[in-house]
């Protein structure tokens, strides 16, 4: 168990999408914990269900999609069936969210500084003018250059780079206890990438934010995250400290995924990589959802699904560590 | 900003000028004025006398600048049918049309926007769809069936409102105005319907267009996120992004509303500019004619002008850049 009491937690939380042709299962069972201050990673492939997990936490499932089982809670409430307004109370006051194109998260028509204090003061009890102070407290926590002059501005005055930094001061503005950040690099350059990762790590550490970094990109979460899970076809397959699962990764899945990350000085012909791809969703096989692909596949994998199981010092979603040491509780 | 009115109040001018010469035009296309103008027996030197005093022997380019020259000045000469100024006639007619084109964009406008705002938030509820059927029949029925149903429903079986012309008017310095009487305002109703019926459907379907594709954009995704209100998320963020399409489409369809007020004036006998062309082209009376192509090239022009300055007030991105974008 970890020490301190998680601030977020999820317990086999289902979300499915209606179809014309039946129901699809987009996460399947999932459940995971972030602990106050944390960061946790959290990769896979697309359509893994990554994003689908982080839109379930803040409420904003769009129809037809729908949480069909489990539970959220944070700071052990309850937040998933909660009413709309309170809903939309926790959004932005007590979780945050970042999207992947900072491009298109801003509304082109208002300054930054207007959406800044319109959201500070959607959640915060303050006046026009301390709110501006704030937004420009902010905006300078972010870097960016002479804030007392760009919260005027529009987006479309700002690079790419600036405007991500806007969003994580819009993020950060009622200081919320947790940030679901959504592939937040993903649309930037790689020069610039670095440079935000930098900063929500070390703003999120010092106002004692926890993170759920939302990514496909493992070096992303081997440099930010303290913990990852990786998911594979709507469920996590492994979870542990993000050491153990880079270097000794228990699952055949994120061993294939590690497997597949080119490493520096060291030249490849070609990059080994996982055969096939990953199950539509309305295709996935009986048994562990990866056993098509899996080079370790034996009889029970393909009858029987997998839980998750203490194996190494990880925890792995494989009949492989069926039946070994450690204890079915151990969290971590 | 400045240099950008310039740029379009220079462009405007071109275009009244091709629609001056276009008018111009007409008076060449339609036969010879002088033989129109004199009786059968008049002799060659009558016509001579009359071509000169016309000033229709000078040359091509002499007679346009003249004719140019005078419409500035609003002098569009004699109308052929009524034997009066034509701007008088065209002052006289002005506020009949305006007032009607006036009542009708701001029903259009007033209903328009709320519907489509309703429509394109509750997508699913049974309102929504009736209003979308409804508003079927508007952008699919002709004008002046609208016009006419209306006319044999209120006027003919229900006897509530006029059937036909303005009601009483009041004069307002040299505008005629039927604002202020009840008859006068009576008589406004139908009509106006009739003219703003298909932009209000137009209006109201654009609206929710647009409104549904603005949900789906990332910046809406990220108001909701950061808590804000539905209303803020609604009518602050999502309404306004709409709003550029829908001044255009607003814009041209209220120049297509005084332009295209001919039909409903003829179904309503109402004493505007429409009806007075109408009547003029059945006589040929091209002074008249001339005279309304041109004014209705102007307001387009100045609608358009309009139109452009709001683009500037409402979308920051169409402003002059003064503040180089920093950083990265």
């Amino acid at each position: 168990m970890s020490a301190a009491a998680p601030l977020l937690e999820v317990r086999h939380l289902r979300v499915e999408f209606a179809t014309r042709r039946g129901t699809l299962v987009a996460i399947d069972d999932v459940s995971l914990d972030i602990a106050p201050g944390e960061v946790l990673g959290v990769v896979g492939e697309s359509g893994a269900g990554k994003s689908i997990t982080g839109t379930a936490i803040i409420g904003l499932l769009e129809p037809p999609g729908r949480i069909a089982g489990g539970e959220i809670l944070l700071e052990g409430r309850r937040i998933d069936d909660l009413p709309p307004e309170q809903m939309r109370r926790i959004r932005g006051r007590r979780i945050g969210a970042i999207f992947q194109d900072p491009l298109t998260s801003l509304n082109p028509l208002y300054t930054v500084g207007r959406q800044i204090v319109e959201t500070i003061q959607t959640h915060l009890p303050l006046g026009a003018a301390e709110a501006r102070a704030r937004a420009i407290e902010l905006l300078k926590e972010v870097g960016i250059p002479a804030a007392e002059r760009r919260i005027d501005h529009y987006p479309h005055q700002f690079s790419g780079g600036m405007r991500q930094r806007v969003v994580i001061a819009l993020a950060l503005c009622a200081n919320p206890r947790l940030i679901i950040a959504d592939e937040p690099t993903t649309a930037l350059d790689v020069s610039i990438q670095a440079q935000i990762i930098t900063l929500l790590k070390k703003l999120c550490r010092e106002h004692g934010t926890a993170v759920m970094l939302v990514t496909h990109d493992m070096g992303v979460i081997a440099e930010t995250a303290d913990r990852v899970a990786v998911m594979y076809a709507g469920r996590i397959v492994e979870v542990g400290p993000v050491q153990e699962v880079i270097h000794h990764p228990q699952h055949p899945y994120t061993a294939g995924l590690m497997g597949s990350i080119p490493a520096i000085g060291q030249e490849v012909e070609r990059l080994p990589q996982i055969e096939g791809s990953m199950p539509r969703l309305d295709a996935i096989p009986k048994g562990c959802a990866f056993n098509p692909r899996c080079p370790k596949a034996f009889d029970r994998c393909r009858e029987e699904r997998p839980d998750l199981m203490p194996a190494g010092s990880t925890r792995a979603a494989c009949w492989l560590h069926a039946g070994k040491a450690g204890t079915a509780d151990e969290r971590r | 900003m400045i240099a950008f009115v310039i740029r379009r109040l220079l462009q405007g001018v071109v275009v009244m000028l091709v629609v001056g010469f276009i008018a111009f035009s007409l008076f060449n296309f339609v036969g010879d004025p002088v033989a129109l103008m004199l009786p059968p027996e008049a002799t060659q030197a009558d016509r001579q006398a009359m071509r000169e005093t016309l000033g229709l022997d000078r040359p091509f380019h002499v007679q346009f600048a003249t004719f140019v020259g005078n419409a500035v000045q609003g002098n569009f000469g004699i109308s052929l049918r009524l034997g009066r100024p034509v701007s008088a006639l065209l002052v006289e007619r002005l506020p009949a049309t305006l007032e009607l084109a006036f009542v009708a964009a701001s029903l259009a406008l007033l209903v328009g926007i709320p519907l489509g705002v309703y429509t394109g938030l509750k997508r699913n509820a049974w309102l929504s769809r009736v209003f979308l059927t409804v508003s079927l029949i508007g952008v699919s029925l002709p004008t002046f069936l609208i016009g006419i149903f209306l006319i044999l429903i209120f006027a003919v079986w229900l006897g509530w409102l006029p059937s036909f012309g303005r009601g009483d008017t009041v004069m307002v310095g040299a505008w005629s105005t039927g604002f202020l009487t009840a008859s006068g305002l009576k008589a406004l109703i139908l009509p106006s319907i009739t003219l703003g019926l298909f932009q209000l459907t137009l209006i109201m379907r654009l609206v929710r267009s647009e409104m549904l594709e603005v949900l789906r954009t990332d910046y809406i995704k990220f108001a909701r996120a950061r808590g804000l209100t539905n209303r803020s998320i609604h009518f602050g963020h999502a309404l306004r992004n709409t709003l550029v399409p829908v001044i255009t489409i607003t814009g041209l369809q209220l120049g297509a509303i005084i332009a295209f007020a001919i039909i409903t004036e003829t179904v309503f006998q109402w004493p505007g500019m429409g009806l007075l062309f109408i009547q003029a082209v059945q006589f040929a009376d091209i002074p008249v004619m001339a005279a309304y192509l041109c004014l209705i090239g102007f307001i387009f022009v100045v609608i358009n002008l309009v139109v452009d300055m709001l683009y500037y007030l409402v979308d920051p991105r169409l402003r002059i850049d003064r503040a180089v974008a920093g950083g990265h």
